[in-house]
């Protein structure tokens, strides 16, 4: 991999480091204030965040814009960007128009399906998909022109990544697809929330078998259970979410004020289980809407602290 | 074939409201194989809208008619006498079909009876599924006979989502999740290696994304 790096989460990953990113929703609200609070909190703590796009199909402030106040924070954004809301001609222009404002890092999505948002009888565009997203934005990186052939003046070279949920069925296209999204340029992964520590392990196993984790940094998902309550719902209501019956028990098998405790002790072991797994280069803690908690969670798993770093300022 | 459905009687009684003459004409062909414009559905639909009209102390003469077709000249002349006899049609026919049937009756009002749905098959009596997006550019050969582009929710082209789940999709779990059909498919016939094959953008400019489509047969022209 080439010496010159075009974010801090590409030259920490290609280092050898362990990388550590976080997810920020974007406000449903123009208030830029709610945006540097929250970044506030992740500031000293991340190599990275992700900045959503329109999560879970709600109109919220664009990733592009959110991104550009998290910059302004201190601190380094990856942007979100899915296939569900603009064409080809869209996600083009607002990839310069990114790169223009500083963003270097991007993470390809198809998005979660628009019936599911707060407007669901909004059109759904999909002209391409992740994987064709992924080679757009890989192609502008590395022969500089857009989908027409086009020779852009100062072309975008992103850090670019993409999403894998080892939990989806069907289980044995899950590698093939990984393999089909790190050809299409993908050099970082994220990946689902990971409960299913076995699962994981056998997907991994998959990964290095068959070379991909030479090929790509590997960030297992992590994001820390707040109650017994939110282990149900997610395992019933969220699509792709494997969590096994001995965490719902478990979570069960405190008392409701100790459970928020219990749901990132099990954070904080599977981190340190994920530290053991060969090819796991980072994680990608999903704390939504509970940002407070990730600054905590790295501290107690010892993960990192930017040096020098001042919390809160 | 054309699916459709009849659009609901609320709707259909408004619309109608103006007319004292009104020609109920079904078609026979694939809205007739789909429970929704055939002869059944028009003398079903007439007897409603006869006993609404008496309901309301209102005066309507409806006649009925099915033809063959409603986007084939040769059938639609059957239907002009019917036509100038009445005040409007309640065209119960796919959007071609009354389209046709407005082109050829210019000075007739036609109404639409029918909601059309999709182009798609009866997998079991009264039970139909979308299956084709007309896109004009069939790749069916490279994902073992399923169309993920009508069939997958949000048209991937490069595998599933994260969201499918016990083979159904995230969207509605009475619905197969496309790709893992795809799997299936392509592993009983040994060629899922295949699928590891990137597949491109597609160019719209085959579907209706370029404008109205218009398909010229040279050697069929007389």
């Amino acid at each position: 991999m080439s010496g010159e790096y075009v974010s801090k989460l590409e030259k920490k990953l290609s280092s050898g480091g362990f990388a550590v990113t976080a997810e920020l929703g974007p406000p449903r609200g123009a208030n830029e204030n709610v945006i540097a609070e929250k970044a506030k909190l992740l500031s000293c703590w991340v190599d990275g965040v992700n900045i959503t796009d329109n999560q879970t199909a709600i109109v919220r402030m664009s990733s592009i814009a959110a991104c550009v106040h998290v910059l302004e924070a201190g601190l380094e954004p990856i942007m979100q960007m899915v296939t569900r809301d603009r064409n080809r001609i869209a996600l083009q222009s607002d990839l310069l128009g990114a790169y223009s404002l500083g963003i270097r890092n991007i993470l390809c999505l198809s998005g979660d399906h628009h019936v599911f948002g707060s407007q669901p009888d909004a059109l759904g565009v999909f002209d391409v998909d992740s994987i064709q997203l992924l080679r757009i934005v890989d192609e502008m990186r590395r022969s500089g022109r857009d989908m027409s052939g086009y020779q852009l003046d100062t072309p975008p070279r992103m850090f670019v990544g993409a999403a894998a949920n080892p939990f989806a069925d069907p289980f044995d296209y899950r590698v093939i697809r990984l393999a089909k999204k790190i050809d299409a340029g993908a050099r970082f992964i994220q990946t689902q929330c990971i409960y299913n520590l076995e699962r994981f392990r056998g997907w991994m196993s998959r990964l290095c078998q068959e070379g991909l984790t030479e090929k790509v940094y590997i960030l297992g998902g992590v994001t820390p259970l707040k109650s017994a309550g939110m282990a149900k719902y997610m395992a019933q209501k969220v699509a792709g979410m494997d969590i096994p019956e001995a965490v719902i028990r478990r979570m069960e098998g405190v008392p409701r004020e100790k459970a928020a405790r219990e749901g990132v002790k099990i954070a904080l072991e599977t981190i340190h289980e994920l530290q053991t797994i060969a090819g796991v280069r980072g994680v990608h803690i999903m704390a939504i809407e509970n940002e407070q908690a990730v600054g905590a969670l790295v501290e107690e798993a010892r993960l990192m602290k930017i040096p020098g770093c001042l919390e809160g300022e | 074939m054309i699916v459709a459905e009849q659009k609901p009687l609320p709707e259909i009684i408004e619309m109608v409201s103006p007319f004292k003459k009104l020609l109920i004409l079904g078609c026979g062909t694939c809205v007739k194989t789909c429970f929704a414009g055939g002869e059944e559905e028009v003398a079903v639909l007439a007897s409603i809208l006869r006993l609404d009209a008496r309901h309301k102390g209102k005066d309507i003469q409806i006649t009925e008619l099915t033809i063959e077709r409603q986007c084939e000249n040769e059938f639609i002349q059957e239907a002009s006498e019917a036509v100038s006899a009445n005040d409007a049609v309640l065209s119960l026919a796919c959007g071609a079909g009354v389209q046709d049937i407005a082109r050829r009756f210019k000075n007739t009002p036609v109404l639409p009876g029918l909601n059309t749905t999709f182009v798609g098959v009866m997998e079991s009596r009264g039970l139909f599924t979308e299956e084709c997006l007309c896109c004009g550019d069939c790749r069916l050969g490279m994902t073992g006979g399923v169309c993920v582009l009508a069939r997958c929710a949000k048209k991937l082209s490069n595998g599933p989502c994260g969201g499918s789940r016990n083979g159904k999709c995230e969207v509605n779990p009475e619905i197969d999740c496309a790709w893992q059909l795809v799997i299936d498919r392509m592993t009983c016939l040994g060629t899922l290696d295949s699928l590891r094959q990137y597949c491109p953008p597609r160019d719209w400019r085959s579907s209706n994304s370029a404008g109205p489509r218009k398909l010229l047969r040279e050697d069929m022209v007389i």
